[in-house]
This record gives C-alpha cells, structure tokens and sequence, in this order.
C-alpha cells in the first residue's frame, strides 16, 4: 500500500528548487517556523546532521547527552510555549531511547514532532546494523507516525506531521527517514498542511449542548469545578476565569491543569487527586454538579470509580470524543474547544455567589491546614520538610517561576504548594510519571521562555536517572536552577511500603553520591543545605544567581506525603495522616 | 454488567502502511480476542475497508470505536449488532478424492448443503460453502468423520441495512 492519504492540495505553485533530502528536513522544519531542537547524531541520521550544520546560523542544535534527555527538553520546551517540540535521533538504540519521551508525550498530550533515521530503504527487514522497526514500535504511543523512503516525500509529510502534532488535542507524531531518502534529491517545494480528510482534529461546538450545560448550572445548589491541563492546551484561560468568576463556582485542579488559574485566586481550592487539597476531594462526593472541564478522570483524580461523584450530576467540557463516558458517565457532554464552549456558556449562566457552599470549602481546608499543612510550613521537628523549601522558592520567586517537578513525593509537594501566578508554569511527567524528566525537561523549558526563572525539582532518585544532562549544561550554559530534595529513598515507594508493606524497604533506601562535587565538575555553583536556618539563603542565592544552580537539601528521611486516597478507596475517603 | 453480544466494528481508512497495526494495537491493549478480521478495498476508490467481529458488550464496543475513530487514518467507524447487517463468511473443504467413491455419505451431505465443488482433481476435490457460521459449521461437523484433508473458513463479510454515507462525508472535505 502506497501513502494514499488524501490532503487539501497546495493552491498554488511556488519557486522550486532541486536540494537533497537531509536539506528539505531542515527547509522544511524552518518553515514551520522552528530555529531550534534537540538530539544526538548517529550513522543512519549523518545526512540530516551534515544540514544542521550548513543552516547553523538560522537553526540551532542541542546535544544532550542521551536520547532521552533529549525528548525530554524538547517537552518542556513545548509545555511552557505551547509549541511544537521537535527531536532528532538515529536509528536502532537512538530510536529507541525516545520511547519513553513519546509515551510521556502522549499521555501527557504534548505536542511533539520526533525524526528518526532509518537505514537504508534496500536494508529494511535485513536486521542491518541499527536497525530497529521504529514505526512498528511507536505505533501505539503516537498520534501518528510515518516512514519516509523517498526523498520527494519529506516536505509534505513534515507538513502533516506538525499539523497533526499541533491541532485538535495535541500530541507526538515520530518521522522515520531512511539514510536513502536522506540522500535522494527533490525540488523542494513547501505547502503548510491545512487539513486532513480522515482526521478532524476537534469536534464542532453544538450550541444545545452549551444550553443544556447552562440550564444545570444554572440549577446547582452545591456546583463544583474541576479542570484539567485542556484549558491550558486550548489557551482558554481567560475564558475559564469570566465564567467561574460570574458563576461563583468553587475550582479544583487535576496536577496537569495547575498554573491555568492563579493559585491565590479566590475561588481556587486547591488540587484533586491521590495527594490533592482535602476539601475538593472531599467535596466531589458531596457536590450536586460536577464540571469537568478539560480533563479526562484519570485513576488517579477519581479514586474508586464506583464511588466517584455518584450523587452529582456530571457535565463535561472536553475536545476529545474518545473521552466523553470513558471512565465517568457524564449528564451533559459540551464537545468542542474550551475556548469556544466557555466563552458561549458565559452569557448563559446566571451570577451567584454561593456563600455557604464556600464557607464548607473554607471550614474543610482549615482541618487540613492545622493537620497537614502547618506542620510542613512550620515544622517543630528538626528535619527539613519539602513542604516549606517549596515555600521559601514561593517567597523568592513571588510565584512567577516555571516549576519543573520530577515524579514521586517531591512533585506531590511541588504541586501542592508552589504558588502559579501564570499559567504554562507547572511542568511535570503526569499521566507516565517518568523518573528522569525533570532535569531535562526544565533544560528546555528555560529555552523557551530565557527570561523567566525555570527551577527543577527533583528527588534524590529522578536525579540520578538522566543526571548526565549536567553536561548539556555544562556545555550550553543554559542557567536552569536545579533543587534536589535529597531524603536518601525513594521516597513515594518507601512511603507506599511504610503504609501498606508494613515497613519492609525494599530496594528503596539509597546511598547517594557527593551531588555537589558531582555539579562542580560541570561548572555549576552547588550547595548543600541541611539546616533550617541556612535554608532560605541558599534560596535567595539561588534566585539571585545568572547562572545555573545546584542546591541540594537534605529532608527528613522518612516524612510522607498527605493528604492522601489510598488506591481503591473514594475520594471522600482522604486520609490527613 | 450489560450482556455479551457479537458485534461487527466497520472502519472505513485511508490505503495506508501501518492503519492496521494502530487499530489491532487498540484491541491488544485492551485484551479483546477477535473473532475475525477482514480488509478490503470498499466501494470507494482508495478507501479500505476493515471488519472486526467481537464479542463483548454495548459501554466497551462505543469505547473501542471511539479509540479507532480517533486514528488519524480512520475516516469513520461504526459498529453494529447482528441483527442490522447482513453478514456471511466463506469456507473451503478439500477431501480425498477416493471418499467420494467408497462413501456414499458425502454426496449426499454435499447435495444436501448446497456447496459449490470448486475444483475436482485425481486426487482430491475442493468444495466450497458461503452463508452464516452456523452453516459453514453444520458442514464442517457432517463432514469431518468422514476425513477432512484441509479446511479453512473466511473473516466475516458484512454490509449494513442503514447507509453508511461516506462519500459523502469525504465529498465534504
């Protein structure tokens, strides 16, 4: 079968000229308006690298030091700008190592074009050397993916592959070239993608769903919101805040979502989810309308799903079809982009205040305040909490950093109580939760957006899992501010067997290195903090600095992560101890 | 629990390398075993046509459509319960030539069965049955005792009562 699929035609001819394949990859991506990626070179993708450094001075080039350093800071790059990341890696093991990069980017719906090199298209299926079915294998974590043969495929199919990345609910598509198509030559002509006829990237807004949404709404005596990272995907922010500012309504948000309101606003409650806020977890089985906007009730927002909400009426805002009725049968389902749905929804819903309903958020939050909260902030104990280095990056920062958290209870503690002043500030691995994204990840967040201050937070574990991005630094002298909250475990692991493996620690105590002679080998100012009052310094230094950062903190060893909802139980079952 | 039914899951695709293997990869996933699988061209030039016959019940059949249909290959896809399509598959018999000759029997489960003989050689013959599984199955049954060199039977092929409108959707485009 040949590539048959069918795309609007270019309307008009424009100048051709006759260039080799590697070339048009590299005309093509400029086109599409990127000057900037991240990879690692290798035998099958020599051609394409050749261009990079003929077209250096319009298209800049990082080399991380693994593949996957490099999906990674292509995604955090793309989660903070909104754009499309783009990825360069060889064939066989350099393939491979993206894997987990585009499962993440998937799950997580973060828009990314990947291009791999392939062996030449007369290898293929010979197991030549780094050969590695790259297509085969991705199928399943793309939203598309292609194998280019021929050179004359390469703009066309680059167009297609940055539309798909980018529309609808966004996502990774992966390009494998082979070495041949590389080298081919084309007359290279480029016409941006403007629609596919199999594929509609989001469903029409229909006005009676928007009606019927208002008229429950409308109805609601104990309304709740809760929102996730497709306000932020669908730029609908402004929208989100006219409506629940005239409708009164209480919000939450799922870990993905954080950062699309700010933190301080008055109707914000807090965070859903396994670590989320007490009262929206709380609340979401006592509500009688439940919103959902931009989300799609993950496990891990909803707990037990035969308990989730089951007295609430369900409306949900959402782009993807596929999601609607998935896990959570919903009332009304308003399809379309948020930023369409909500911006109609607002003259229909009528103002309210909901005071008494507020207040039983207010009262909720007080319990975990006095329970959990203050005992992070102001701890009597004399180990470091991760609760309060989070406050003091609050104090320094007056919430206007980019937040990249890696995956276990730092990033619990990094959701829950860094303040967001603006939105595309929360970086995480959410839906994968992939050790090792942080580091990376915050390397490309800093390059999209130079001016702001972009601070990884990383356990002693997800540190050590692409620590080797100390080099990218080192050699690119990207000023990205790393904290690691160093508790010598695993600590969401050791936290899980502490309460329901009856202490035994397995495998999760380490034995940790000299991480601040480890950073001063890469050029980079390091410090080791371990008491309470030399804390805030280190922070304000670290702040205050031009350059990259290392600061280490030495936590309590074994402090845990709360509120928590224990798997299998209701959300309204929200454990504070 | 809602009740097991079969269901027959139509995908209308572009002619495409790799759209197979993203929608078996969708029933993978899930642990869905097929009970058949067929491909072909469609009444529309350059479009394929896909027919996969599950068996589960009406919440996982909408899910499953709804993760096939999000492909970006995928134009459109349905399913249907048994009763809205018309649906048949193909079997081949291919028996030892001598048997017709010292068994009386098979003549007459052959006439009987209104299967068509396909072609006859010194050795064997080959004959085939097209219709509902249960009548490919009652051929299979009456003639196994008798010795069965080889059989195979064909993915079900359906068509729906309803229009499907498709052309009419890419005409739209």
């Amino acid at each position: 079968m040949e590539n048959q699929t069918q795309v609007l035609e270019p309307k008009k001819a424009i100048e051709k000229t006759t260039i080799s394949g590697a070339e048009a990859v590299i005309k093509s991506l400029l086109e599409e308006g990127v000057k900037l990626a991240y990879g690692y070179p290798g035998g099958a993708i020599m051609p394409i690298y050749d261009e990079i450094y003929k077209y250096q001075d319009q298209f800049t080039h990082i080399l991380t030091r693994h593949e996957q350093g490099a999906i990674h800071a292509a995604q955090g790059f793309a989660r903070v700008t909104g754009k499309t990341g783009v990825v360069f890696a060889t064939s066989g093991p350099g393939a491979t190592n993206l894997v987990t990069g585009i499962a993440d980017a998937q799950i997580d719906s973060t828009p990314l074009v990947c291009i791999t090199g392939q062996v030449a298209s007369h290898l293929l299926g010979t197991d030549a050397f780094q050969e590695t079915d790259i297509v085969g294998i991705s199928t399943p974590i793309t939203k598309w993916n292609y194998q280019i043969t021929k050179a004359e495929e390469i703009p066309s199919i680059i167009a297609k592959a940055f539309y798909i990345a980018k529309s609808g609910r966004p996502g990774p598509v992966l390009i494998d070239i082979t070495k041949d198509a590389q080298m081919g030559s084309l007359d290279f002509l480029y016409e941006k993608c403007k629609g596919i006829r199999s594929y509609a990237p989001k469903p029409e807004m229909n006005i009676d769903q928007v009606k019927a949404a208002a008229n429950i709404i409308n109805s609601a005596k104990k309304p709740f919101i809760v929102m996730g990272q497709g306000v932020i995907l669908g730029a609908a922010e402004q929208e989100l805040k006219a409506f629940i500012e005239k409708s009164g309504i209480p919000i939450a948000s799922t870990a993905l979502g954080l950062s699309g309101l700010e933190s301080n606003h008055p109707l914000n409650v807090g965070m859903v989810g396994m670590h989320g806020h007490y009262a929206p977890n709380v609340k979401t089985n006592d509500c009688d309308i439940l919103i959902a906007i931009g989300m799609r009730f993950d496990d891990r927002v909803t707990g037990d799903l035969n308990r989730y909400a089951k007295q609430a009426k369900i409306v949900h805002f959402e782009l993807d079809p596929a999601e609607v009725d998935k896990n959570v049968k919903t009332d009304v389902a308003v399809l379309g982009d948020v930023k369409e749905t909500l911006a109609a929804l607002l003259p229909l819903v009528e103002k309210r205040e909901h005071q008494q309903w507020h207040q039983e958020f207010k009262d909720l939050y007080a319990i975990e305040y006095d329970k959990v909260i203050k005992p992070q902030l102001e701890p009597i104990k004399e180990g470091l909490t991760m609760g309060e280095v989070i406050e003091g990056i609050n104090k320094e920062t007056n919430g206007d950093a980019v937040i990249v958290s890696d995956v276990g209870q730092h990033q619990m503690f990094a959701c829950r109580y860094a303040k967001f002043t603006t939105t595309r500030s929360q970086v995480t691995s959410g839906g994968l939760g992939t050790m090792g994204f942080a580091l990376p990840a915050a390397i490309g967040a800093k390059m999209g957006v130079p001016d702001r201050e972009v601070i990884a937070i990383i356990g002693d574990g997800g540190y050590q899992m692409n620590i080797q991005e100390l080099g990218t630094i080192f050699q690119t002298k990207i000023p990205v501010k790393i904290v690691v909250l160093n508790n010598s475990f695993l600590g969401m692991v050791r936290q899980w067997q502490e309460l329901f493996f009856d202490k035994r620690y397995a495998s999760t105590e380490m034995v940790n290195p000299n991480f601040v002679k480890i950073a001063e080998g890469y050029d980079i100012t390091a410090r080791k903090v371990s008491k309470r009052e030399d804390l805030q310094g280190a922070i304000k230094e670290m702040v205050a600095s031009k350059e990259s950062y290392f600061l280490e903190v030495v936590i309590e060893k074994e402090g845990n992560v709360f509120p928590m909802v224990p798997t299998g139980a209701a959300v309204s079952e929200c454990r504070l101890s | 629990m809602e009740e097991n039914k079969t269901y027959t899951i139509s995908v209308y695709t572009e002619n495409n390398l790799g759209v197979m293997n993203r929608m078996s990869g969708i029933f993978l996933k899930r642990r869905i075993n097929l009970e058949s699988i067929t491909a072909s061209q469609s009444e529309i030039k350059d479009v394929f046509r896909f027919l996969f016959v599950i068996k589960t019940n009406e919440e996982q059949v909408r899910k499953l459509v709804g993760q096939i249909e999000k492909q970006i290959e995928v134009i459109k896809a349905y399913y249907h319960t048994d009763n809205e399509t018309i649906y048949q598959e193909s079997a081949l018999f291919k028996i030892a030539s001598d048997l017709l000759f010292d068994d009386r029997e098979i003549q007459n489960i052959i006439k009987k069965s209104n299967a068509n003989i396909v072609t006859v050689a010194r050795d064997y013959f080959v004959i085939e049955k097209t219709g509902r599984r249960h009548e490919t199955e009652q051929l299979y049954q009456d003639l196994k005792p008798h010795g069965l060199l080889q059989f195979v039977r064909s993915g079900r092929i359906s068509v729906t009562k309803e229009p499907m409108r498709i052309s009419e959707m890419l005409a739209n485009f």
